[in-house]
């Protein structure tokens, strides 16, 4: 059986095409808000369930609620507040109660009934979230740039924002079918930022040994100046999939949402959108969502302790390393050999191994996933990208 | 074997002042070009989030789903 939805009900807040055609003519009769993609991004996992319980942009109280207990009002875990920022001249003359359209690439995308708008405090929401209010930290960075205002209410979509990985983007309702459809009763969800090395398959195939099914749910979106393009993690999955893993116990799908750096706190919430898409077991990465030295190599474990009532079993899977006297990839639970026969493999070393053009050994990335890379003229994204 | 006709009509009778209340509502929310179509929507609401709490989704609607799915290759 696939995980209940989070708080019971699997959101959806998309209109039939019926309706559609209608509320695209009254949207383009309302106040206009125009949003970046990542806030249009949020706007469609709302409505197509990914946030469920969440029906629109986070009110005052959701928002407070997230911030200092890490619950929805309704007493929810929920740990990442999901906001609309705009700047008080974007709605001028809009009012509690009032209707506007949200457009993303010039077209109305959503239809959102403002149900308050109200002030925050930015330094208040990284020493919470992030639990750091420096600027170097890339969320933080990123959090500063947002605009004065908050507001919350509910959404209906109008259409999808546009994808080009539409045909490896599953939402909820489908990947529940297809579970379903294959027979899985308890599915482990992968959450990655990155291209595949050995480590990650060997984490990836241990949680599989004892579940019916691997659902790999790589981020694409925005991400910081240095972290691999979409295209090419999705190219390097697709990649070692095919040459290393049995198809028929693999789903991989793609998921828009940008990347926030949060460490702990965004470990859990990668965790319940998972549960949303029907994954009864997650898998917890060490450092997950780390970025820099801003949180404990293990401080992405300890949060789960605080939510017994998740809903979805975190699985705390131990980093593997390459053992020269083992000869395979374990980690330290079942290796008895000291140090110096280890090789540790880091995604930095690969990274610098990559820029020099250099194809990494094979005991930390498979020949098929490096060659992907490799080709690739700019896999990593820029500076002035970001 | 007798399909039945999806889009055959029948008629319903609702108190006034709901019906009042109703045209008052798309006058002034929109959305919804009479107070049928607002019925018909509401109805289809509550009939389908019960479906939903039994199986999911309808199963006009988890055909549709399989379609995609066999489409993309994922069945």
């Amino acid at each position: 059986m696939v995980s209940r939805p989070h708080g019971g009900r699997l959101v959806d807040r998309t209109v039939s095409p019926k309706r559609r055609e209608r509320l695209l003519e009254e949207a383009r009769e309302l106040p206009r808000i125009d949003v970046n993609e990542s806030i249009a991004a949020d706007a469609a996992n709302i409505a197509h369930g990914v946030y469920s319980p969440l029906e629109g942009f986070m009110v005052q109280e959701d928002y407070i609620n997230v911030l200092d207990q890490m619950r929805l009002s309704s007493d929810l875990p929920w740990t990442i507040p999901i906001i609309l920022d705009v700047d008080p001249e974007d709605i001028v003359g809009v009012k509690d109660g009032d209707d506007i359209a949200l457009y993303y690439r010039d077209e109305p995308l959503a239809i959102m009934r403002i149900e308050e708008i109200y002030g925050w405090d930015k330094k208040e929401y990284a020493m919470k979230v992030f639990k750091t209010a420096d600027p170097n930290h890339p969320g933080v960075a990123k959090t500063y740039k947002r605009k004065e205002l908050l507001i919350g209410g509910s959404i209906d979509l109008l259409r999808d924002p546009p994808e080009p990985f539409e045909n490896i983007r599953l939402w909820p309702k489908e990947t529940r079918v297809l579970f379903g459809t294959r027979g899985w009763k308890r599915i482990a969800a992968f959450q990655t930022r990155n291209v595949p090395h050995m480590g990650h398959e060997y984490v990836q195939k241990a949680a599989l040994t004892f579940t019916d099914g691997l659902f790999i749910n790589p981020l694409v979106g925005w991400k910081k100046p240095g972290d691999y393009r979409d295209e090419v993690i999705v190219k390097a999955y697709k990649a070692l999939i095919e040459h290393y893993y049995p198809k028929e116990v693999v789903v991989l799908s793609v998921l828009r949402m940008e990347m926030r750096y949060a460490g702990p706190r965004e470990a859990v919430h990668h965790a319940i959108v998972r549960k949303n898409f029907g994954a009864t077991h997650f898998i917890v990465g060490r450092d997950h969502a780390g970025v820099g030295n801003y949180y404990g190599p293990y401080e992405a474990w300890e949060i789960f302790r605080e939510f017994p009532d998740l809903g979805i079993t975190p699985l705390f899977v131990r980093e593997a390393f390459y053992c020269k006297k083992c000869g395979q990839m374990v980690n330290e639970k079942i290796c008895p050999h000291p140090e110096e026969f280890r090789i540790r493999i880091s995604g930095t070393k690969l990274r610098k191994m990559i820029m020099s053009g250099q194809k990494p050994p094979e005991y930390m990335m498979r020949l098929e996933v490096a060659r992907v890379i490799l080709e690739h003229p700019k896999p990593f994204i820029e500076e002035d990208e970001a | 074997m007798v399909h039945k006709d999806m889009t055959e009509k029948v008629s319903i009778e609702i108190k006034r002042d709901l019906y009042d209340k109703a045209k008052k509502f798309i006058e002034e929310q929109g959305g919804f070009s009479s107070v049928e179509e607002l019925v018909e929507f509401l109805l289809e609401e509550v009939l389908s989030s019960e479906e939903s709490e039994e199986r999911g989704l309808s199963k006009e609607d988890e055909e549709k789903v399989k379609e995609r799915l066999r489409a993309l290759g994922y069945i």
